[in-house]
């Protein structure tokens, strides 16, 4: 175990900010980012803290966050340690060049403060702007409280730069509820970060000394085999992610995993969740609980790559499982987490039934309460009441 | 054992400044502390709220406070148009900037447990030359419930302010010796 950290370390400090401080810490590049609505305190804050000389990085407000993606795609191939942020339209925005990111194996780091996509016109939290950017190819990770939020930024530099990985790293933290909000966070010394992740050595770069070409046209001979090569590069570092997290635990004692549960010991029914609503969701699981009712939960981290066998290990012996989405796929199966899991689920010969919710859209507070009647709804499925079609909770009809 | 808090003020005033140092000051203390704004469109003068959570334990409930132990408001004309006793716990308490006794307070708004008042408007205008009154408040907070030290408290508003801090703080001390209660 590592030691406790010193008190010094522990500060009382806004989400956001401790993010563009590990940004710091992590000694960063280039920061490209377009920097007015929608945004967070990170790149005000990257900007300031390069302004101000205490980061020795080449800050580039960009005019659009297409442009911003597209810059970071540039400094990245030309060898820089390279950090953004955005958040849900800027997101949208960015869309085409996520794929090229992917696809030219560049280690970008970006947090994602996830929040709803217009129209109507919204600022406020969901996962409506990441559930579009499931498929780019980018390793995606949901965290749950602000320590984890800046934990995951080392973690996301020390895999992205793997040269067994090479893959950008998207941090998905819950917009508002975590990234307007204040509480403790334990920083990392400056001397444990640059243990964890060193300089940056880039495997290919761009140079005129040494010309290469990256980004070349694809013809129907070799698009195939290149989209292979990347969905297998994808799949594969889960073991670096994994390895990585344990690296960590060593280092600072907390411990990381793609899957977690909590509370499943006999657990009848579980709720699933992924990103800030799942500590919520703890609350009213220990509410349960103490009134003998057998219900427990587990949260997805790691998203891309999905970790289908620790999930099928979490969730195979309960009964009725309670997926609570954050996004409403308009016009299909309901919420995607739902979808998704269902798949994996569905040629398990053991395997439990779903229910399906669709709760926090564009900043619709859940409260407590609100996953306490979840699991009550989903226990009584266990009981025997007929499968229900997914639910918007709290809708007004 | 949690406390929640709920901050009223209108925007400019800064309700969400005083959930922040609140909490800072419990985490200073080796405590825990939760702070965040009521997520709105954010207008100068427009009613707006901001809550903050204290606790021994490691806080995981992070939608807004519904059953505030105490509740916060900065500005007296709000009285008028915002429930701002709605949800309160049991035994919860009320603190507001007015001039006015906290028993005129409780009559006149019909306000369910425990009222107090300062006349934060006057200690801020006096002491930090301008009327924002959220600083002062903290110290009325303090004043009721003790919650959390208050050289914790001072230590973030210096932390906050810089050379402005000073005259936050002989405020905030001002309306710990001035609130008055409406209880016994």
């Amino acid at each position: 175990m590592a030691k406790a950290a010193p008190q010094s370390l522990r500060k009382g400090i806004e989400v956001s900010i401790s993010m563009a401080e590990a940004a710091m810490q992590a000694n960063v590049d280039v920061v490209a980012a377009y920097p007015i609505t929608p945004q967070t305190h990170i790149v005000e804050h990257l900007s300031e803290l390069v302004a101000d000389g205490r980061l020795d990085a080449e800050f580039v407000p960009v005019e659009s966050e297409h442009s911003a993606m597209s810059a970071c795609c540039g400094s990245s191939a030309s060898g820089a340690r390279t950090y953004t942020a955005t958040s849900s339209q800027g997101l949208a925005l960015m869309h085409e060049i996520l794929y090229i990111a992917s696809a030219l194996r560049l280690p970008i780091v970006m947090a994602v403060a996830n929040r709803a996509l217009s129209g109507p016109i919204s600022i406020w939290n969901d996962h409506g702007d990441i559930m579009a950017e499931r498929d780019t190819g980018w390793i995606q990770v949901f965290v749950e409280n602000g320590q984890e939020a800046y934990d995951m930024t080392f973690h996301a530099f020390r895999v992205a730069e793997d040269h067994g990985v090479l893959l950008p790293y998207m941090i998905n933290f819950d917009g508002f509820i975590l990234s307007h909000v204040i509480e403790p966070i334990v920083y990392w010394s400056q001397e444990l970060v640059d243990q964890y992740i060193g300089l940056y050595e880039p495997m290919l770069r761009l140079d005129t000394k040494n010309p290469i070409t990256m980004g070349p046209v694809g013809i129907p001979d070799i698009y195939l085999e290149t989209r292979k090569a990347h969905d297998f590069v994808l799949r594969e570092s889960k073991a670096t992610i994994v390895k990585a997290w344990d690296e960590m635990e060593k280092l600072v004692g907390r411990r990381y995993r793609p899957i977690e549960t909590y509370k499943t010991d006999g657990a009848r029914i579980l709720l699933l969740t992924m990103g800030g609503v799942s500590e919520t969701a703890m609350t009213a699981v220990d509410a349960l609980r103490e009134a003998g009712l057998p219900v427990g939960l587990v949260r997805i981290r790691l998203w891309r790559p999905f970790p289908f066998e620790e999930l099928y290990e979490a969730v195979k012996d309960c009964e009725v499982l309670g997926v609570v989405d954050r996004c409403l796929s308009t016009g299909g199966p309901g919420g995607p987490v739902a979808s998704e899991i269902k798949g994996a689920l569905y040629h398990k010969d053991k395997r439990p039934k779903v229910v399906e919710f669709i709760a926090g859209i564009g900043g619709r507070d859940v409260r407590v309460e609100d996953f306490q009647d979840m699991a009550k709804k989903t226990l009584s499925v266990a009981d025997g009441a007929p499968l229900p079609p997914f639910e918007l909770v709290g809708v007004r009809e | 054992m949690l406390y929640e808090i709920r901050f009223h003020g209108r925007g400019g005033q800064g309700a969400v400044t005083s959930a922040e140092l609140l909490a800072q000051a419990a985490i200073a203390e080796g405590r825990f502390g939760q702070a965040f704004p009521s997520f709105g469109p954010e207008r100068r003068g427009a009613p707006v709220m901001a809550f903050a959570r204290v606790s021994d334990e490691r806080i995981r409930n992070r939608s807004a406070v519904y059953h505030p132990n105490a509740v916060l408001v900065l500005d007296p004309s709000l009285l008028k148009m915002v429930d701002v006793g709605k949800g309160l716990a049991k035994d919860g308490v009320i603190i507001i900037n007015s001039a006015n006794s906290p028993q005129d307070l409780q009559k006149e708004y019909s306000l369910a447990g425990k009222v107090a008042s300062v006349d934060a408007l006057t200690i801020a205008t006096t002491i930090i030359g301008r009327p924002i009154t959220n600083t002062t408040m903290l110290g009325a907070l303090l004043a009721a419930t003790k919650l959390v030290e208050i050289g914790r408290l001072e230590e973030a508003t210096t932390n906050r302010f810089g050379p402005l801090a000073k005259r936050n703080i002989l405020a905030m001390r001002k309306a710990i010796e001035t609130t008055a209660f409406g209880w016994s």
